[in-house]
This record gives structure tokens, sequence and C-alpha cells, in this order.
């Protein structure tokens, strides 16, 4: 017989791998894909297409040529990343800027601190925020939803929700078009119901817990609530706030990124009522229409903070002294 | 249903020995008797070398308060006293015995008949389970009797039998639920007598309905005891949590379970201690199950102790061709075996054989900050940090971090999808921190 393993204990492995958690977020993501397709057609299929496959090339030659370290672009986390960047990407946006914006989001979002789980900032918000500064015009024209559209570069644009309350004109669409995602918006963004079957998805399979969705979603909703209550005229109501926007897209995909949010289930309500806030107050009273990239941005900031001073509820009741 | 409240996780079951009879495992040519357990002081050798002894004959006494009696497992002449590898790894002195027949000591009542009455007073319960020698049979091996006397001003009032068996692959107590209900409750009521309580809880996963049905019914006609069904969840057979699940109490951190009011046994203990008050039977043999994936005759069997664990796996079918780890105890919480070449010692509840591709460690990935390490810890610890902080050192920020609370349960490795050996990591700066605290203490 052969020499015997000899180990300490637990001598087995529940099989959990990073590729299969990042399979699985990118799996819970088809949904907010698929209804992207839908509506901005050829264009959305670019953008996705480009930012998958730069993301992942740029991660390999990060890794062969600058780090040379063992490479992990098989671990689906750069694909991740790509996928996250377009979904939060307008589809209308040129080949080249998704190529930049995949360089930034690996290249400094994540590579430059030495890879995966070392990046203190989501790496994809990166990339976004990164274009937003550099191309205000092109990411903040969006294309009308057209089903099966072939149009791309050439599409018709149309306003996004949080800019019409914001500047105060147009039509705001009715919550079922809310809801579904029949709206202008970032290409994953725009529809309420795939990202939520992609929340159960994430729930079911133990990939996320809920924390930090359902505390920047109620923070939202009530602090939006308030100030729809105090005046109605100027701000819109917390189920429009709710389903407009990257706010669905960015408190279920965004915020929970493993690497750059807390760790512990009452670290990670602080930041999402963090999140929140944050993003309401940029709504509201802000130059931009929309915050929660930024929101998440900050808030990722303070994850280190928060992982130093809020601890779990250890076991055991206190002692009386 | 009731379960514990924080953390656990849920691995596959293979209870592939479940519902197999108890089988009497031959008497083997030799014992090799460890004068020591896994906790406590060794006992002291009262038998030499050329002496005959029977069955049930005392040959090692407890030393000391944390420390248990020995007696022999088999009749025959004592060969040596020497040292031995014990199953875990450590070398202990044992006494060897070369076995000629099978003579019990005349006291021992060996019928098959159940004593139900028992008119004895707490003290005579606890000095006759101290002189059996039974220790804690879930694996610690703490003495009972000292679990039985808590400290002055302090008292017990409820008794919580650890019938949960939440180890995969382990069967030997569900077995015996099913085989040696009765004898069970009536230890369970010689227990409550002991401890002055008069109210018990059997707690049982639901994964073992058969004998959680037929405990119900037997408990009918025993006052005060209810048995309770637990959800299926790892580490649900660790005492504090097994005291969250029934009585909704969280023992602090660093106490005890009497703390909050608890006594928790184990079922095989209390079996041990049935045998023991009412048929005078030293603890000398136990349950235990042969069990994996590919093992050709999964079973539970009924094994002297010092019997060598080789002998017993030649019965079960021996080793299974592939296998890459020989686990003795669960696959959660069992050590390592070198080889088989170790007599079987109280706490041994099992002998797991797992297979090559599962025993070999996945390479370790950088820590992706997941944070499942915290969710799944049962005892609200952030594993990720302390292996960190024992990698470098950290002693003072690991005993802050509550690194002295880990039980040691593993579901942190087992669950970390980077593979990290955080366990490992925590063992080790838990030795230290433990080291450093006892100096403070000792400097006082
Ligand atoms: S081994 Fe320790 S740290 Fe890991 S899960 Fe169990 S109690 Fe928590
Ligand atoms: S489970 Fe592993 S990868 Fe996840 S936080 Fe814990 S140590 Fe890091």
């Amino acid at each position: 017989m052969d020499k015997l393993i000899i180990s300490p204990a637990p001598h087995i492995h529940g099989g959990d791998s990073v590729s299969k958690d990042m399979t699985g977020v990118i799996i819970a993501l088809v949904p907010a894909l698929l209804v992207g397709l839908y509506f901005f057609g050829l264009g959305a299929l670019v953008v996705t297409l480009t930012a998958v496959a730069s993301c992942v090339l740029f991660e390999y030659l990060i890794q062969k040529f600058m780090l040379k370290g063992s490479n992990t672009v098989m671990d689906g986390s750069a694909a991740l990343t790509g996928l996250l960047l377009a979904l939060n990407l307008p589809s209308n946006i040129p080949v080249w800027m998704v190529v930049i914006g995949s360089l930034v989001a690996i290249g400094i979002g994540k590579m430059s601190f030495g890879g995966l789980g070392n990046n203190p900032f989501n790496p994809a918000l990166i990339g976004r925020v990164f274009l937003l500064i550099s191309f205000p015009v092109e990411m903040t024209t969006w294309p009308r939803p057209v089903p099966f559209s072939a149009a791309y570069l050439d599409a018709e644009t149309a306003p996004t929700t949080l800019a019409m309350i914001k500047d105060h004109f147009g039509e705001i669409p009715s919550t079922l078009d809310l809801f579904i995602g029949n709206m202008g918006g970032s290409l994953g963004e725009i529809s309420a119901v795939a990202i939520l079957i992609g929340l159960v998805y994430l729930l079911v399979k133990k990939i996320i817990t809920w924390h930090i969705p359902v505390s920047i979603l109620a923070t939202v909703f009530v602090f939006t609530g308030i100030l729809n209550l105090a005046n109605p005229e100027l701000y819109a109501s917390p189920v429009v706030h709710l389903f407009s926007g990257g706010l669905m897209l960015g408190a279920v995909f965004m915020a929970t990124d493993y690497v750059t949010s807390p760790m512990n289930p009452r670290g990670m309500l602080v930041y999402g009522v963090g999140i929140g806030i944050i993003t309401v107050v940029i709504r509201a009273f802000g130059a931009y229409p929309e915050g929660v990239s930024f929101a998440i941005l900050i808030m990722n900031a303070f994850t280190p903070l928060i992982n130093t001073y809020i601890k779990p509820k250890r076991f055991g009741e206190k002692v009386k002294i | 249903m009731k379960t514990f409240r924080m953390g656990g996780i849920h691995p596959k079951e293979n209870k592939f020995s479940a519902g197999k009879q108890i089988q009497v495992a031959e008497l083997p040519k030799q014992v090799v008797i460890p004068l020591s357990h896994y906790i406590g002081t060794p006992s002291e050798a009262v038998v030499k070398k050329g002496d005959v002894v029977k069955v049930g004959q005392l040959i090692g006494k407890a030393n000391g308060l944390i420390s248990a009696n020995v007696h022999s497992s088999v009749s025959g002449k004592v060969n040596k006293i020497d040292v031995q590898l014990d199953a875990t790894g450590y070398k202990r002195s044992a006494v060897y015995i070369d076995v000629d027949g099978d003579e019990w000591l005349e006291t021992i009542d060996r019928s098959t008949e159940i004593k139900r009455e028992c008119n004895l007073s707490k003290e005579e319960i606890i000095r006759k389970i101290q002189d059996a020698g039974i220790v804690g049979l879930g694996g610690a091996t703490f003495p009972t009797h000292v679990k039985l006397s808590p400290p002055p001003g302090k008292k017990a009032n409820i008794l919580i039998i650890n019938a949960v068996e939440c180890e995969s692959y382990l069967t030997c107590d569900h077995q015996l639920m099913l085989e040696k209900g009765e004898e069970i409750l009536v230890g369970t009521t010689i227990l409550m007598k002991a401890l002055e309580v008069n109210r018990a809880v059997i707690g049982i996963e639901n994964n073992k309905k058969d004998a959680i049905v037929h405990l119900q019914q037997l408990a009918k006609n025993f006052k005060g005891i209810k048995v309770e069904a637990l959800k299926v969840r790892y580490p649900q057979g660790g005492e504090k949590q097994l005291i969250d699940a029934i009585i909704r109490r969280q023992v602090p951190s660093g106490r005890i379970p009497i703390e909050v009011g608890a006594v928790v046994q184990n079922v095989g203990t209390t079996y041990a201690v049935y045998e023991a008050v009412q048929k005078n039977k030293p603890m000398i043999e136990r349950v235990m199950t042969i069990s994996g994936k590919t093992a050709p005759n999964p079973g539970n069997y009924l094994v002297r102790l010092g019997t060598y664990l080789a002998s017993v796996v030649d019965q079960a079918g021996g080793i299974p061709e592939g296998t890459g780890k020989i686990v003795g105890g669960g696959p959660m919480m069992g050590r390592s075996l070198m080889n088989l070449n170790v007599p079987m010692a109280k706490g041994s509840s099992g002998v797991v054989f797992i297979r090559k591709e599962e025993s070999v460690r996945k390479p370790v990935k950088n820590c992706i900050r997941c944070a499942k390490c915290v969710t799944v810890c049962p005892m609200g610890l952030e594993p990720f940090l302390l292996m960190s902080q024992s990698e470098r050192n950290m002693w003072d920020e690991m005993e802050d971090n509550c690194t002295m609370d880990c039980i040691e349960c593993g579901s942190c490795s087992y669950t970390c999808p980077s593979n990290r050996p955080l366990l490992d990591y925590i063992r080790f700066g838990k030795t230290t921190v433990g080291g450093i605290i006892r100096n403070r203490a000792t400097k006082k």
C-alpha cells in the first residue's frame, strides 16, 4: 500500500472554490445580461464581449509579463470583472473606450494591488468611474430600449429616469416598466426583476448573505421616502428610486464584491446603510443624477476600518461580575 | 426544529453503516491497554509483568483528580508494561496483556436482563462510576465522575444527553440507541439522580429518525426524560452548541456548561454508566464504526479496549483499495493515523477511510475575503484574521480576538474556497496564546 497521508483535521473539504463562486456570480448575472441584450441588441453584445475579452487578456498579460506569479486568470474573476464593467456601461459606447475601461479596471483596480484579494476598491467600478470622468458625454448618453435592435453607435438615445427627475423633464416610466427594465440606462442595470432573480440565486447558493443588498435597498427606500413625504414635488417616490438607475445592480452585484466589502454581518449592515445614505445624498443634492458607484467606492474605502472596529457577535453570554 | 444559533455547516452525511447491527469483534491474541487518555494524568499501573488478570480487573489506578481507572479488557497474563504509540501519535505507557481464554470477574453481571431499579445514593453512584473508569466517550475522554461533581456553589438543573453524532460516517451511537435504548434511559435516570436534577433532554439529530421514535416510545415510562429531534448541522455535538440548541443559553467564554445550569453527557457514556452502576461492569469495551466510501463492509463493532485497530479493520474487510488517509474518529475532528498498529482507546469512536482524491489538500490561494469562514464559525470568530495573525506571530491580537474560544471544529477550513488551512494556524496560535496565558497566571 502507498504511504498514508498525515495531516491535521479537518480531513474533508466542502468543495467550494474561487472559480465556483465566480462562476456562480456570472450565472446570477445572466438574467440581467439577457434583458440588456433584448433591449439594446447588437450594441450590448459588442460591449459585453469586448469588456470580458479585454479584462481576461489584460489580466493574463499582466500576470505573465509583470507579476510573473502563478497565473490565476482561469479562476473566473477577470471575466466577472469584465462582465460587471460591461453591465455598468451604456451599450452605445465605442469599443476603444471599453478597452480602456477594462485596462483601468484590471491594471489599476486589481493587479496594481497584487491581484484578487488585495484590491481595496471594486475593480469594475474603478473602470466605470474612470470612464465617467474621462468621457462624460459618451458615458451619460444612453440608447432608447428597442427590442433586438441592430443599432450600436448609431442607436437613438434616451434620458434615464434619474436624469429626468434631476432636471425635471419628461415622463417617468410606469412602475411596471421600471420593474422589468423598459427604460434608458446602462446595459445591465435596467431590469430590477432580472437582478432580483440573480439575488435569489446568490442567496440560495450561499454565495452572499442578505445583509448588504437588503440594508442598501432598505436605507434608500426609507431615506427617499422621507424626502418624498417632505416634498413630493422635488423628490421622486421611493419606488422610483429603488428601481431606477444603477441601484439594484449596485446593491446586489457591485457592493457585495467579496474583496472590498466588510467581513461580518454587523459590518455589512453598517456598510450597506452607508452606501444607501451616500447614494441618496448624491441623487437628491449632488451634481450627478446617479451616485451608486461613488457611494460604493467611498464605502469600499471604509471597509478596512469597519473590519477593524466592528466585530462579529461572539458566542457566549456576558458574565455578570 | 431546534438547532444552535450561530454558524455551522452540513457536510455530506455518508452514514454507510447506519442500521448495521453491532457485531462483537473477535477476541484479539494480545491487547495493549493505554494507561492514559487524551485528557488527564496517566493512571498508575497496579499489575506487573507475569501477573494473571481477569476481564474487568483493575490494572491502572487513577492518579489525581482528572484521571480515570483502567481495567483489563481480557483475561490472560501481563506480558510487559511499556510505551506505545497511540492513535494520536504520542508515546504513552501501556499494559501489554497476552490473552488466554475469556474469564470475567465474578462480580460482573453478564446477563442481558435489564435492571431498572437503582436504589443507590448520589455519592454511591458517583463512586461506582469513578471506580469503573468511565470517561466521556464522545472523544474528549474527560472523566465522567468529575463532570458529575459540580464545583461548590454551582448546581445543575438539566442533564443533556449528547446523542447528536454530527460527524459524517460515524454511526456507533445511533446503533447503540437502537439496540440498547432502554439501558440508555436507565443510565440517564441514574445520571439525573447523581446530579439531583429532575429534567433530562436527549438530543438526537433528525437523520436518525428511527432512534428518535424508538427512544420517544421508551421515554414514556421514564419520568422527566424528553427526546428532542435536532436539525442536522455540524458541530451540533459540540457541548456549547448542543446546550444552545436545547436550552437557548450560550455558555460564556472560558466557562463550563454548569455556568448555565447544564451538564452534558455522551450517549455512549450513558450506556457505560448503566453497565457500571447496574451491572458492575467497568469500562472495558465500546462500540466503534468502521467506514469509508469504498469500505468493503462498513459496520459497527463492539471492541475490547486495547485491541489493535488493524485487527478490527481486518474483520471489516481490510483497508479498501485507493485509501489515501485513515482517520481515527470522524473526518472533521479525528486524527489521521500513520498505520493501524495502534490500540483502540476509550475515546475511539471509529476508523474512517478517506479516498486518495479527497485526502490530498488542494493548493492554497489568496484569501478572497469572502467572509464564508466567518459565517460558518459557530463561535462567532474571524478565522481569516486569526490565521493571518498567527502567521505573523501576533499573539496579543489573537488573544483579543477570542482565539481561545475556538472549539477546533474545522468548519472554517472545510468551507474556505481558497483552501486556506485556517484551523492549522489557529490551533498553533491557540497553543502559543494558551501558554502565554498560563505563564501570566503563574506569575501573579
Ligand atoms: S475551527 Fe475554530 S475558528 Fe474555525 S470555525 Fe471552528 S470554532 Fe471557528
Ligand atoms: S473563507 Fe477563505 S477566502 Fe473566504 S474569507 Fe475566509 S479565509 Fe478568506
